[in-house]
């Protein structure tokens, strides 16, 4: 019994050890975001295009939607818009946040490297990008028909993650949108 | 050349100090002594071991801007922290709300304390008892002879 407790320090030792080993792997980047199954906030930004109407939360109702925040100076942005292009070409109706960002050089992006948004919503200052949390790009908002913030995925979509894990999240909102 | 390190360490450390703040004019001493606290309070999201005071992150000057610009406002400090938590999560706070969540954080540190108290009266205890039934261990008649004997057969000799 004597015994067995002198090794009680080494057995805290180790299980020390497993938890510091975990911690090494752990990615703590992705946080949970508290606006998940909340409305998307309300806002009223101008569009990227030139002579478009501003733009407000009205305008996303009606159908689900991916909001996509990207910037120019985002380089994992581009690296994700060919899949977001090719993702726009199958149906899916995925809208832009241009986040902190020059409109010119916004306006050029898109010309260059094909727009897959359907609305642009300009947000230099920020604003909006505050208002979801956004702490970086590209963050991407799964939102419903009725405008509530479904799923949030921080980082870049690819293939892998949008047929493994994405695609049927997108496609739950789709199939409950219809009567 | 300790007067020169201690000069360098006075210049990099003003540095740290007045990084976020001097870029705000504010009303009073007041407000600027909350608007250090609630930048110290508040952890950035982006680079996740830094106070907002201390990041270069543009998002940590974003809620930097934030903060100022509510503290205009003249809102509370809860309700500059509780508008952070609504859009960043329960992460943003250096200072965790005692929740059930967090409870295991706020009193694991007081359990550990009281654990190693009640182990170490436990010891004492043990010890003092141990020493107690050793002072009643008296010599025996015989035993109390020897010893007499071999203290005499000690002195003869010196």
């Amino acid at each position: 019994m004597r015994r067995a407790l002198l090794l009680l320090p080494l057995a805290l030792f180790l299980l020390m050890l497993v938890f510091l080993f975990r911690g090494l792997y752990l990615d703590n980047d992705d946080l949970p975001s508290v606006l998940v199954g909340q409305r998307f906030p309300v806002f009223n930004l101008p569009s990227v295009e030139e002579g478009e109407p501003a733009i407000t939360e009205q305008a996303l109702l009606g159908q689900p939607s991916l909001v996509n925040v990207w910037a120019t100076w985002c380089v994992a942005c581009r690296v994700e818009h060919p899949v977001l292009n090719k993702l726009a070409a199958e149906g899916v109706v995925i809208h832009g946040v241009n986040y902190k960002d020059d409109t010119e050089a916004a306006r050029k992006w898109l010309r260059d490297l094909h727009d897959p948004y359907e609305l642009n919503i300009s947000d230099p200052e920020g604003l909006l990008g505050l208002d979801l949390g956004v702490y970086g790009a590209p963050e991407t908002f799964f939102v419903d028909a009725q405008g509530m913030i479904r799923y949030k995925f921080i980082g870049v979509i690819d293939e892998r993650i949008w047929e493994s894990d994405l695609a049927a999240r997108y496609q739950a909102l789709v199939d409950e949108a219809q009567p | 050349m300790i007067r020169l390190i201690a000069a360098l360490a006075l210049v990099l450390a003003s540095f740290a100090s007045v990084a976020a703040i001097d870029t705000y004019e504010f009303d009073s001493e007041e407000q600027r002594a909350r608007f250090y606290y609630l930048s110290t309070e508040l952890r950035c999201p982006k680079c996740q071991n830094q106070n907002i005071a201390d990041s270069n992150a543009p998002i940590a000057n974003d809620l930097r801007r934030e903060i100022y610009r509510m503290l205009q406002e003249d809102r509370s400090n809860e309700e500059i922290v509780d508008f952070m938590v609504a859009r960043y999560g329960e992460f943003v706070r250096y200072r965790p709300a005692l929740t059930a969540e967090t409870a295991i954080l706020w009193f694991a540190p007081a359990a550990f304390l009281l654990v190693g108290l009640l182990a170490l009266v436990f010891m004492l205890r043990r010890r003092q008892k141990a020493f107690k039934s050793a002072g009643d261990d008296h010599l025996s008649p015989d035993e109390q002879q020897r010893l007499q004997s071999l203290l005499e057969k000690k002195d003869r000799n010196d």
